[in-house]
């Protein structure tokens, strides 16, 4: 068939960042070429592995919070790091895996919801995010083979509905919708565990922070691999809430008195958990 | 057999300057302003959804008169450019300079070597974090790229506009004054004597949007409820 120029004009029309720099800048995508046979597979590479997140919803929202901790095997590689992003206006991204491909993959996610925001005008639906990134996750199905899995877990306010939603992924980029709580990374079992006790119907937005707070807290109680509040160097989890105002990170302050309201409690009830 | 005929490089150049010129010419107003607040960008536009404004990057923003299909298409291309940039570096080394010189370029090649040149005229603008860093810069369809200060009118009746722009601008407008200035301007141009909310696109890229807004994207489109209460601010 003859290629007209209306034809060109539309095959080369996209709202995707990615799709763009897949045609002209392919370089710039993160690449990562699986080791070919011969290397000891088996081994996992001794690379930072981001750990616990945290989401649930509450009364108008979601709110979402990561520990601060990466670690090396047996190495705390980060005390500092940062694992829950906002995505855009109304969601947020929190990562669990290895650190460098999330944080690649965090960055490129962004650009591709502003770049769809600039380009067509309007805000993509959060379905319509949630897939994306999940074919963004499936993307990283051979690095996830070799051991080097990127599991994010996705949150955002529905404008159209009015309500916030949960996704969760699996390394295939399989999305699935998760109902009130839910938890990724090394400690998310004792995570989802205190979740479980904590967490209530139409929670008030400071008490669900609270909640957070306090299961990550239970996450790094059992968990080697997630740091709990650290009131030395003063360092807080990093939670951001979502609701139809928007995404807001919760302040160092809130959260230094919310982590040392839990550290007291638990002190004063002088009981083994 | 057909015989060329021979037309001078000059007349070539002429005739489509002529042409670009007239396209332009037979629209609205565009106003771009820098004030105390930030930048303003005023357009008088009756659609609600064909935006000749928009949102390039972090500080940076776009209008644009002329043909709506050849400036969307430079707009995207303005918006691919600054994404790339931005991820490929860091979001600080995307700007106004390097976007308006990559306008410059693809304006001057298209002048030069299509079958018509763009009738468009462009304007790219950066907020700075005070008013002496602001940068405006206009593009012309023929490639000419322009370093303006504290205002730039283009397409309609642009003498006319900019003369009214002239005689009312101030180092320390507010985005509310301002925009009152850009539309007492774009009805100079204009036999009605009021512009309704409805007719006009307005924008603005806010100076202190990490503080007021708390977010680094300075842009913001104002909605048609927005612009009655400024315009019915006016003392």
């Amino acid at each position: 068939m003859q290629e007209t120029t209306a034809n060109k004009v539309a095959a080369h029309a996209t709202s995707s960042f990615t799709e763009h720099l897949q045609r002209d800048r392919p370089e710039l995508l993160p690449q990562y070429t699986p080791f070919t046979a011969g290397t000891s597979a088996g081994q996992p590479l001794a690379v930072p592995h981001a750990t616990t997140i945290v989401a649930m919803t509450y009364a108008g929202g979601i709110v979402m919070a990561g520990d601060r901790r990466a670690t090396m095997g047996n190495i705390i590689a980060s005390r500092h790091i940062e694992k829950v992003f906002p995505a855009d206006q109304y969601s947020v991204l929190g990562i669990a895996g290895t650190a460098g491909i999330a944080i690649d993959l965090t960055r490129l996610f962004q650009v591709e919801l502003e770049h769809y925001e600039k380009i067509e005008g309007t805000l993509l639906s959060l379905d319509g995010k949630a897939n994306r990134l999940g074919a963004m996750i499936r993307g990283n199905l051979p690095m996830a083979l070799q051991g080097l899995a990127v599991v994010p877990l996705f949150a955002g306010f529905d404008t159209a509905a009015g309500v916030g939603r949960l996704f969760s992924y699996d390394v295939t980029g399989g999305r699935y919708e998760e109902q009130e709580h839910h938890a990724v990374g090394s400690g998310s079992m004792f995570a989802r565990g205190a979740l479980k006790k904590l967490w209530r119907p139409n929670l008030p937005e400071d008490e669900a922070i609270s909640v957070a707070v306090e299961s990550l807290y239970d996450a790094a109680d059992d968990d080697s691999a997630t740091g709990g509040p650290d009131p030395v160097r003063q360092l807080w989890p990093v939670v951001y809430a979502v609701n139809r105002a928007g995404a807001r990170r919760v302040s160092e302050r809130e959260l230094a008195a919310m982590a040392g309201n839990i550290i007291e409690s638990r002190a004063a009830a002088r009981r083994e958990a | 057999m057909t015989q060329q005929f021979y037309v001078s490089p000059e007349q070539l150049m002429k005739d489509r300057a002529d042409f670009a010129r007239k396209g332009i010419a037979r629209g609205r107003s565009v106003i771009v302003v820098s004030c105390e607040d930030g930048i303003a960008l005023v357009a008088e536009n009756p659609s609600p959804s064909l935006h000749k404004i928009g949102e390039i990057y972090d500080k940076i923003a776009f209008a644009a008169v002329g043909k709506y299909n050849e400036f969307e298409s430079l707009r995207q291309a303005g918006v691919r450019y600054a994404d790339v940039r931005g991820y490929s570096y860091d979001r600080d080394d995307v700007t106004a300079r390097g976007l308006a010189s990559v306008y410059a370029q693809s304006l001057g090649a298209v002048f030069t070597a299509e079958q018509k040149p763009f009738e468009v005229e462009l304007a790219v603008a950066e907020v700075g974090a005070s008013q002496d860093l602001d940068h405006l810069y206009r593009l012309t369809f023929d490639g000419s790229i322009a370093d303006e200060h504290n205002f730039i009118v283009m397409g309609g009746q642009a003498d006319k506009v900019s003369g009214a722009i002239e005689g009312g601008w101030q180092r320390d407008l507010s985005f509310a004054a301002a925009i009152r200035l850009a539309v007492r301007g774009l009805v100079t141009d204009n036999e009605a004597p009021d512009l309704p909310a409805k007719a006009l696109e307005v924008a603005v890229l806010d100076r202190g949007s990490e503080s007021n807004r708390g977010t680094r994207r300075a842009f913001r489109r104002l909605s048609d409820q927005d612009v009655v209460e400024l315009l019915a601010e006016e003392s």
